[in-house]
């Protein structure tokens, strides 16, 4: 089970660095106990609409894809990034497969504990699809900005 | 019509390679069938009692006479020379071979055509009016704005592991033919009272074991603002519908549990956060996409022909056809004609090759090059011109395709039923076919006049029994096959969902019980009423003593 990082566009196996993890009701009911954590982890059911200033000094979010079809951590990241701003690591846990990881880098993700053994396949995987219709939470520009500037251009 | 341009191209290609490669390593042995389950059925590929299927999408209905030809050789070449409209504008392969199924999706590119999205719990293929386009009396092409729908949702990231299916439906006319009232998301496009255009929302309604009429949750749209606003609705739905429990995933059971009311605020509070992002298009995009959906070139041609009129006179059959199957056009000295997939003892839905054919060359002929696809079963030629009619009529004649009864009680949408499906308790397609014998032997179809029979093999209800002026749903009891009859439903403007009325009926006697309801109408109706109205007027009372009395 390797942990896949993006740098850009790249994906590439990185280091297991040891992670201080903490859920965000434990982290909330009692901050001052978990004072060297650098990661949190947000239940797939957790509302974020209070979440804000709980993201200052985490170095990664975690979020849960508990099976394929539970598709809630893909609006939790879109929103870590558009609304609240966080920068940092967004990882995905859980039943990370290659199909999926188009969808997560879209939303956002940008670590990956791949459920498969194979590299190389997520890396494929990333690569399948030229354009995308949507604006999302990735730079990528939607189909209909492509357009538009092609037009421009021409 | 729409056409694809580089990246849309680009796009469907990618996808069909994407997927012969997911069948490859499912034929090598690498994915298991239940790891390759999800797979398939994000690409329209089933599983069903016999064989696989593949639902190929035809985005809100529209079909050129190449497309048309394409599926007549898809038909021919993978399949057992047939397909089957559905009742949402598609059509489904009932014998592909998974080996094929690549090859399949690969021919389908070449004419802009796909699987996409045609199963799975993502946005499915977005459905509209037959009559977009060519309609008398629309507001504008809801074309337009499904297109817009069909590209912002195409492998949406988002929103492609939702709790569950999810169908949006257009209209611009008063006329609901689109049904949206029974769709998780229906958008009618009017004019409001500064004469601007925008939509009507409606969420929440739905068939299935749950049947509910969707809830307007906002009354004025503008356009502009379409797409933030749906991507408001998918996010509080992917967020906080329900995951548990496969019957109540769909987004109406978390609008019924909030309210109407609470929901709509949900869905205000969010969009107030993303209105002003980049989810919707600018307005130099909604214009190049407006701009496939001009109107062809119509000739300036009067309201009546004579040799239209002369024929009419002269032949019977002809002139019932047109009362029946043909629709006022927006332009004048042109038609709208159905064709009916609903022959005598025919299954709904399916049309052979050959007949395939046959409907591209009238098209390319004498529509303008467009067919369409409604979600009764039936196929439209959008644009004929009257002087034609006759000629359509008998070159449609030629290949059985000329059934008059568009709208009356043979005109009968059925799922497929256990014939195909595994969800399946009965039958359905036995039982379509058995009321059509029934009402050709008696006569007087026209006579009887706009009734809709809708019968479903179980409680999914694909069928749409709910919404049937007669509704019949098929239940299994102890291995035997039995009927439930529901009255009084519509799913077009007038919206409603039958009531059960009494005990199911065995298969023997569905049929007898389906005559016994028509002819107490036909007694009690008043001023040329219609069957629903009768059943409004009265209730549910009289028709179950007629039902009953003589079972």
């Amino acid at each position: 089970m390797p942990l896949l990082k993006l740098h850009g566009n790249d994906l590439s196996p990185a280091l297991e660095e040891p992670l201080h993890e903490v859920t965000l009701d434990d982290w909330r009911e009692n901050p001052t106990a978990h004072t060297d954590a650098t990661a949190l982890v947000l239940p797939n059911a957790q509302s974020l609409s209070d979440i804000k200033c709980d993201l200052n000094g985490f170095s990664v979010v975690i979020l849960e894809f508990p099976t394929f079809k539970d598709g809630r951590a893909y609006s939790q990241a879109r929103l870590l990034r558009q609304r609240y701003g966080y920068t940092g690591e967004i990882r995905a846990r859980g039943n990370v497969l290659r199909d999926q990881l188009w969808f997560m880098a879209r939303c956002g993700v940008n670590a990956f504990e791949f459920s498969a053994e194979n590299a190389n396949d997520a890396k494929t995987a990333l690569q399948e699809f030229s354009y995308a219709y949507q604006s999302c939470a990735d730079k990528r520009a939607p189909v209909w900005r492509r357009r538009f500037d092609r037009s421009v251009a021409a | 019509m729409y056409r694809y341009d580089e990246f849309d191209a680009t796009m469907v290609a990618e996808r069909a390679a994407q997927f012969r490669g997911q069948v490859a390593r499912r034929l090598s042995g690498e994915l298991t069938e239940d790891e390759f389950k999800p797979l398939r059925l994000m690409n329209g590929l089933y599983l069903q009692l016999h064989a696989y299927m593949l639902r190929v999408a035809v985005p809100y209905g529209t079909l050129s006479s190449r497309q048309m030809r394409k599926l007549a050789h898809i038909a021919r070449t993978y399949d057992k020379g047939y397909g089957h409209f559905t009742t949402r504008q598609n059509i489904q392969f009932n014998w592909p071979a998974l080996v094929d199924v690549p090859d399949i999706l690969d021919e389908l590119a070449s004419v802009e055509m796909h699987a996409i999205q045609t199963s799975g719990n993502c946005i499915r293929n977005v459905t509209s009016d037959q009559y977009a386009g060519a309609a008398a009396g629309e507001v504008e092409d809801p074309r337009i704005w499904s297109e817009v729908i069909r590209q912002w949702s195409t492998f949406h990231p988002e929103f492609s592991f939702l709790p569950r299916k999810f169908k949006i439906a257009v209209t611009a006319s008063d006329t609901d033919r689109a049904a949206v009232k029974v769709h998780d998301i229906g958008l009618r496009i009017h004019k409001n009272a500064q004469g601007e255009i925008g939509f009507e929302v409606i969420v929440g309604g739905g068939l299935g074991r749950t049947p509910y009429i969707g809830h307007t949750i906002r009354n004025f749209l503008p356009k502009a603002h379409l797409l933030s606003y749906l991507e408001a609705i998918l996010r509080v739905y992917n967020l906080e519908g329900r995951r548990d429990n496969l019957y109540k995933a769909r987004i109406k059971i978390l609008l019924n549990v909030e309210g109407a009311e609470k929901f709509a605020t949900m869905v205000e509070k969010e969009w107030a956060a993303i209105r002003d992002s980049d989810v919707d298009l600018p307005a130099e995009e909604i214009a190049r996409i407006r701009d496939y959906f001009a109107l062809p070139d119509f000739e300036d041609l009067s309201a009546t022909d004579d040799a239209f009129e002369k024929a009419r006179t002269k032949d019977k059959d002809f002139a019932r056809w047109v009362r029946i199957n043909t629709a006022a056009h927006k332009r004048s000295g042109y038609s709208i004609v159905n064709i009916s997939l609903k022959p005598v003892s025919g299954i709904p839905g399916d049309i052979s090759d050959t007949q395939m054919e046959a409907v591209a060359g009238i098209a390319e002929q004498y529509s303008f090059d467009e067919i369409r696809a409604t979600h009764e079963q039936n196929l439209v030629l959008p644009h004929v011109r009257q002087d034609d009619l006759y000629a359509v009529w008998k070159a449609l004649d030629a290949h059985g395709l000329a059934t008059a009864n568009i709208g009356l009680v043979s005109d009968i949408i059925a799922c497929p039923g256990l014939d195909y499906c595994a969800l399946a308790n009965t039958r359905s397609i036995p039982i379509a076919q058995r009321i059509s014998e029934r009402f050709a032997a008696l006569g007087g179809e026209e006579e009887i006049g706009e009734l809709k029979i809708k019968i479903s093999g179980c409680i999914n209800a694909c069928g749409h029994h709910h919404v049937g002026h007669i509704g019949i749903l098929g239940v299994d009891k102890k291995g035997e096959e039995f009927y439930q009859i529901t009255l009084g439903g519509s799913g077009a403007e007038d919206a409603s969902i039958g009531e059960i009325v009494g005990r199911g009926l065995s298969s023997g006697d569905v049929v007898d019980a389906v005559e016994q309801l028509v002819q107490f109408y036909l007694k009690t109706r008043q001023n040329k009423e219609r069957f629903l109205d009768t059943y409004r007027r009265l209730g549910a009372e009289p028709f179950k003593e007629a039902l009953y009395a003589a079972a």
